[in-house]
C-alpha cells in the first residue's frame, strides 16, 4: 500500500466513524433526515457503479427498492417469516430480475434500456396490486420489528460501506477495467475481446441487489406497507438526480450530490410542497447544461484553476 | 367484435401520440421524454378554453397546432441544439437529451399542477354511436377520424413533397444529408416542431374521452416509446400498425382479464419486440 492509499483509507475510516456516531448526537428530526440521506447514499452509489461507466440511465431503482420493501412486508405479515430471511429472498429476487432485464435489454442500445426501466416500477406495482386484489385479498401489510431509527440507520450505513468497498474492489479488478473501456468506446471494448453484455449485466445485477436490500431495510421504518407506497417511480428519479448532481466518475461523487440535495429537498417539501416537481425538473436542466460532471467535476475544475 | 372496434379506436389515438414522437426521434434524434407532457398541455388547453369560453375542441385543434409548433421549435432551437452541437457522438446526445427532456417533463408537470392540479373533466360529444353493431362514444370516433386524416397528411407530406424528402433524408442519414445540401439543423428543428404540434393535437383529441390530470403524461410517453420502437424508428407506417396492435391488445386485456393490467400487457409486447425484432416490425437489421 502506498502513501496515497493509506491516506485515503484513513479518511474513509474517519468518515465512517463520524457517520456511525450521528445517532448519538442527533435524534428525532435530524436523525430521520440523516437516515434518508444514508438511504440515498447507498442507492445512488450502487446505481453509479453501473451507470457511471456505462452511461446507461437506469430508472429501475424504484422497482427493486419496492421488491425489497414489499417482499419483506408480505413475508412478515402473511407468513410470519423473519425479517432477515425475507431480506435475503428479496435480494435474490431483485438480482434475478435485474439479470433477466439486463439480458433482454443490455444487448441493445442504451435507449431501449432507459425506456424499459422507465415504466418498470409502475408495471410491477400494477401486477402486484392485481395479484393482491384477486388472489390474496386486499389488505395492508404490517412490518413490526424492534428496530429503532438508529438501528435502521446503522444497517444502511453498513450497506453503504459495503457498496463503497465493492466499488473500490471493482475499480481495481478486471471487471472495472473492462467497464472503463466499455464506457469510453463500446466497439473498441468488443474488439479487444471483452464480453460487454456480460459485464454490463453483472453490474446491473449488483445495482438491483443493493436497491432491494435498502428497500427491505427501510420497510420497518414505514411499518404499514402497500404497493403504492414502496413502488414509487419518484424514487428512481431522485436516485438518478442525486448521483448525477454529485458526479459519477468518482466513487464518492454521489455522496456530494446526496447530502445537499436531501437537505434542499427536505426544505422544499416543508415550505413549498407544490414546487417539488418543478425543482426536480430544474435540477435536471442545471445538471445537463451547467454541471455535466456534477459537483465533483466542478470542484476538480476549480482546483485545477487554483493550481495553475 | 366490441374489442376489435374499441381496440382500433384506441389504437387510432395511439397513432397520434406515437407519430409526433416518431418524427422527433426518427429525424431530430431527440428521445423526447416530455412527449406525454405535451399531450397533457394540449388536453389542459382544450379543457381550459372549453370550460371558460365553451370553444369546441375541434376548433382548439386548429388553434393549438401553430402555438405548439412555435413552442416546440423554440425548445429545439434554444435548449436542444446546444446539446446536439456539444455531443461528440450519438450515445452522448442520447444521454443528454434524455436527461434534458426529463427535466422539461418535470418542469411542465410542475407548471400544470400549479395551474390546475385537478382532473380535466368536461363533456364533449359523449353520445353513443353505432358502428358495425357495436356502440361507441361519438368523441372516440371523431378522434379516430382525426388520427386517420393527420396520419394521411403526414404520410403524403413526407413522401410527396420536397420538404418531406429532406426530412426523410435526415432521418436516414444526417451526415450524408448535409453533403447533398440539406440544412440538417433546420430540418431537424422543423421535424421536432411538427412532431410536438401533432402530439399537442393528440392531447386535445384524447381529452374529449379520457380524463387526464397533470401526472398521467409519463404513461403516454411510455406507450408512445413502445409504439415507436415496435414500429421501427422513423417509420410512420410501422408506427401506425404498432399503435393499432397496442390498442387492440390493451383493450383485449382490459376487457378479458383486468383493466389494471394494460401496462403489463404493453410491457409484454415491448419485451417480445426487444427479444425478437429490436429493429422494429419493418426495420432492417442494424449493421
Amino acid at each position: 500500500m502506498n502513501a496515497a492509499s493509506v491516506k485515503n483509507l484513513s479518511i474513509a475510516i474517519v468518515c465512517i466513524v463520524l457517520a456511525a456516531l450521528i445517532p448519538f448526537v442527533f435524534n428525532g428530526y435530524w436523525l430521520s433526515i440523516a437516515l434518508t440521506a444514508m438511504m440515498y447514499i447507498a442507492l445512488s452509489t450502487s446505481w453509479a457503479l453501473f451507470s457511471g461507466p456505462t452511461h446507461y440511465i437506469s430508472l429501475a431503482s424504484g422497482a427493486f427498492f419496492g421488491i425489497g420493501g414489499y417482499l419483506v412486508a408480505t413475508g412478515m405479515s402473511d407468513y410470519n417469516l423473519s425479517f432477515w430471511l425475507m431480506m435475503a429472498i428479496a435480494a435474490v429476487v431483485a438480482t434475478v430480475l435485474a439479470a433477466l432485464i439486463g439480458m433482454a435489454t443490455l444487448r441493445l442500445s442504451g435507449v431501449y434500456f432507459v425506456i424499459f426501466t422507465l415504466g418498470l416500477a409502475e408495471m410491477i406495482r400494477n401486477l402486484v396490486s392485481w395479484v393482491q386484489n384477486n388472489f390474496l385479498g386486499s389488505r395492508g401489510l404490517y412490518v413490526l420489528t424492534d428496530f429503532t431509527e438508529a438501528h435502521i440507520y446503522w444497517m444502511l450505513l453498513t450497506v453503504s460501506v459495503i457498496v463503497f468497498a465493492l466499488g473500490w474492489v471493482i475499480s481495481q479488478s478486471r471487471l472495472g477495467f473492462a467497464m472503463r473501456i466499455i464506457g469510453n468506446d463500446e466497439t473498441v471494448a468488443r474488439h479487444v475481446g471483452i464480453n460487454t453484455a456480460k459485464a454490463k449485466v453483472l453490474l446491473f445485477m449488483t445495482t438491483g441487489f443493493f436497491a432491494a436490500i435498502v428497500g427491505a431495510i427501510i420497510a420497518p421504518r414505514y411499518s404499514y406497507i402497500e404497493p403504492n407506497l414502496v413502488f414509487s417511480p419518484e424514487l428512481s428519479f431522485l436516485v438518478v438526480i442525486m448521483a448525477l448532481l454529485g458526479g459519477m466518475h468518482r466513487l464518492w461523487g454521489p455522496l456530494l450530490g446526496v447530502i445537499p440535495f436531501t437537505l434542499i429537498w427536505e426544505a422544499i417539501s416543508i415550505w413549498l410542497p407544490n414546487f417539488t416537481t418543478l425543482f426536480l425538473g430544474l435540477t435536471f436542466l442545471i445538471i445537463v447544461y451547467f454541471l455535466p460532471n456534477g459537483v465533483v467535476g466542478l470542484l476538480e475544475k476549480l482546483r485545477a484553476r487554483v493550481a495553475t | 367484435m366490441d374489442i376489435l372496434i374499441s381496440g382500433l379506436l384506441l389504437g387510432g389515438t395511439y397513432v397520434l401520440i406515437a407519430m409526433g414522437l416518431n418524427l422527433q426521434y426518427g429525424v431530430a434524434r431527440i428521445m423526447n421524454l416530455a412527449n406525454g407532457e405535451m399531450i397533457v398541455l394540449g388536453a389542459l388547453a382544450s379543457f381550459w378554453v372549453f370550460t371558460t369560453a365553451s370553444v369546441s375542441p375541434i376548433f382548439t385543434v386548429v388553434l393549438i397546432f401553430p402555438v405548439a409548433l412555435l413552442g416546440n421549435w423554440l425548445v429545439y432551437r434554444y435548449l436542444l441544439i446546444p446539446l446536439v452541437r456539444r455531443a461528440k457522438n450519438q450515445g452522448q446526445l442520447e444521454v443528454d437529451s434524455i436527461l434534458a427532456t426529463f427535466g422539461m417533463s418535470f418542469i411542465l408537470v410542475g407548471i400544470v399542477v400549479s395551474i390546475n392540479g385537478e382532473y380535466f373533466t368536461y363533456s364533449f360529444l359523449a353520445s353513443p354511436f353505432e358502428v358495425l353493431g357495436s356502440t361507441v362514444a361519438l368523441n372516440r370516433l371523431v378522434a379516430f377520424v382525426f388520427a386517420v386524416v393527420i396520419a394521411l397528411v403526414l404520410y403524403l407530406w413526407l413522401n410527396r413533397s420536397r420538404a418531406g424528402m429532406a426530412v426523410r433524408a435526415v432521418s436516414v442519414n444526417s451526415a450524408s444529408a448535409r453533403l447533398v445540401g440539406i440544412n440538417v439543423e433546420k430540418v431537424s428543428a422543423l421535424a421536432f416542431a411538427i412532431g410536438g404540434a401533432v402530439t399537442a393535437v393528440a392531447g386535445v383529441l384524447i381529452s374529449t374521452f379520457i380524463t387526464l390530470d397533470a401526472s398521467v403524461g409519463v404513461m403516454f410517453t411510455m406507450k408512445a416509446l413502445i409504439i415507436v420502437i415496435m414500429g421501427g424508428v422513423g417509420d410512420i407506417r410501422g408506427a401506425i400498425i404498432a399503435a393499432l396492435i397496442l390498442g387492440l391488445v390493451e383493450t383485449a386485456v382490459a376487457t378479458l382479464i383486468d383493466p389494471g393490467l394494460t401496462l403489463a400487457a404493453a410491457y409484454l409486447i415491448f419485451l417480445l419486440v426487444l427479444l425478437f425484432r429490436p429493429q422494429g416490425l419493418f426495420g432492417k437489421p442494424q449493421t
